[in-house]
């Protein structure tokens, strides 16, 4: 019986069924995205915009692409949509079990084994690119996660279809003593940037700042770019059949009432009030 | 090719052909039309710029609107806006719409076999002093309607003029009762184009909108969402 990885055996049906029976591979909805991560002094900022498309559609204009994984460790995800949310959620309950069990508070480098020996049993076919950060007691810790299953560690990353738009912006702002608003702007900046300059992102800018014991979470922090510019003055009026009425079916909701106690004038007594 | 498991890889071969998106649409009322295209230029997933022009006005009474491939998009318009040129000096007067519908069909027709990657639609005011929208394939089928779309935001745009222009669907108003307005006209096309900027990638930045009637074109821009 097979333990575990990736179960090639219908590779070669799934080769045949494209090819001789056009067979159309369902489109996934992939997340486009700018994420981007970057280390200061007391923690680290994490960010990301907030559309989530499907082939050219834009599918979610305002999708949370920051997963927790514990209280203080949080991972930003691009890729598959599906692939990134299944993902951080089945290694933050590992996580969790595992600080149930060990009677300790769960490290950042824990996660990131997690899922790097996740994503490397499935050879790259789940196609989540994750930006990992959080603050344990050993300190700050920033990462990033290729699909494959391969990892680097460094002060500031950008992933996703905008992850050059947003780095262009990281390497002139960066800098080893920034504090935290400085990194906050940095952050924000770089995710604008992806917003602004490449297709598959757009939307708002999220943000989550992680300390010591910290977490602040800043859900939509700049929608300048998510507003609507035009808006018809008079609304779509839709007259109650407009769409031809085939079936009506009336439930009723109030029950039958009971006249329990009749009394003489009645009315007249109702209508006075 | 194929590969030592015996899979077969199909080779990339070199196309003359990109589309760089955007959306474009028209609608004809009883003595105008109202045309309107994007002006975002796209490739891949990138923005190549945020205003490059779709739309030409070939004379007071007629434009032209195009997405698709912008090279293709700019030599047609080039060759356009020479022939009408040609046409008023040789008979001392601007090219009536119908003419100018035909002669795109023509133009398109002639690269049969190498065609401008261009989806047109055609707007204005024809003879009679009635608005006219005519709507083309990529080799010049010519066909007069009421209201088109064409372009990535296509398929979010025509069904809410099917809706809103053509009341199919409805049962609530009837055709005869049902008067389109200019006024309701422009705000529907606006309305249109940002709803489609909403959800389309390639569709945003600024809008291009002419009102052409019997006094001649009014031609405005808008915004549109930037990201």
């Amino acid at each position: 019986m097979q333990k575990g990885g990736f179960n090639f055996d219908l590779y070669q049906r799934n080769v045949e069924l494209i090819e001789k029976n056009n067979y159309k591979v369902p489109k996934t909805t992939k997340t486009g995205t700018t994420i981007v991560g970057v280390v200061f002094s007391d923690g680290v900022v994490l960010g990301a915009d907030t559309r989530a498309t499907s082939g050219p559609i834009v599918a979610d204009p305002n999708c949370e692409k920051i997963h927790r994984i514990s209280d203080y460790i949080w991972c930003a995800g691009a890729g598959t949509a599906a692939d990134t949310e299944n993902t951080t959620g089945m290694i933050s309950l590992q996580l969790e079990l595992l600080s149930l069990s060990t009677g300790r508070s769960p490290r950042v480098r824990t996660a990131l084994t997690l899922l790097k020996n996740f994503l490397f049993r499935y050879h790259g076919y789940i196609s989540a690119a994750l930006v990992l950060g959080g603050v344990d007691f050993t300190g700050p810790h920033l990462h990033m996660i290729h699909p494959h299953g391969s990892t680097s560690t460094l002060p500031y990353i950008s992933m996703g279809s905008g992850s050059l738009a947003a780095m262009a912006v990281l390497e002139t702002g960066y800098s080893s003593k920034m504090g935290e608003e400085d990194a906050k702007s940095l952050v924000h900046q770089a995710i604008l940037s992806g917003i602004l300059n490449d297709l598959g992102s757009g939307g708002n800018v999220d943000l989550c700042v992680i300390k010591h014991k910290s977490m602040e979470f800043f859900r939509n922090i700049d929608t300048t770019n998510s507003k609507r510019k035009f808006r018809k003055k008079l609304p779509y009026m839709f007259k109650s059949g407009s769409t031809k009425i085939l079936e009506k079916e009336i439930e009723e909701k109030m029950r039958k009432m009971e006249i329990v106690n009749e009394k003489e004038n009645a009315i007249e007594e109702l209508e006075e009030l | 090719m194929e590969t030592y498991l015996g899979e077969k890889q199909q080779a990339s071969q070199w196309s003359p052909y990109i589309n760089n998106g955007g959306s474009c649409l028209a609608v004809a009322g009883d003595d105008f039309a109202v045309i309107a295209s994007d002006t975002r230029m796209s490739l891949g997933y990138s923005i190549k710029t945020r205003y490059s022009t779709k739309y030409l006005k070939i004379t007071e009474k007629c434009s032209i609107v195009s997405s698709g491939m912008q090279a293709d998009i700019f030599t047609l318009h080039k060759v356009l806006k020479s022939r009408a040129q040609i046409y008023e000096q040789k008979h001392g007067k601007p090219m009536s719409t119908d003419a100018v519908a035909k002669l795109v069909s023509r133009l398109l027709y002639y690269r049969r076999f190498f065609p401008y990657y261009t989806f047109n639609i055609v707007a204005g005011i024809d003879d009679e002093g009635v608005g006219c929208v005519f709507s083309y394939d990529a080799i010049g089928t010519l066909e007069r309607v009421k209201y088109s779309a064409s372009g990535s935001g296509s398929s979010l745009i025509e069904p809410v003029l099917d809706n809103q222009v053509a009341l199919k669907n409805r049962n609530d108003i009837k055709k005869e009762d049902f008067k389109l307005t200019k006024e309701y006209a422009i705000d529907l096309v606006k309305d249109a184009i940002t709803s489609a900027g909403e959800r389309d990638i390639y569709t945003g930045d600024f809008v291009e909108i002419s009102v052409i009637d019997i006094n001649g074109t009014h031609e405005e821009k808008f915004e549109l969402r930037f990201d």
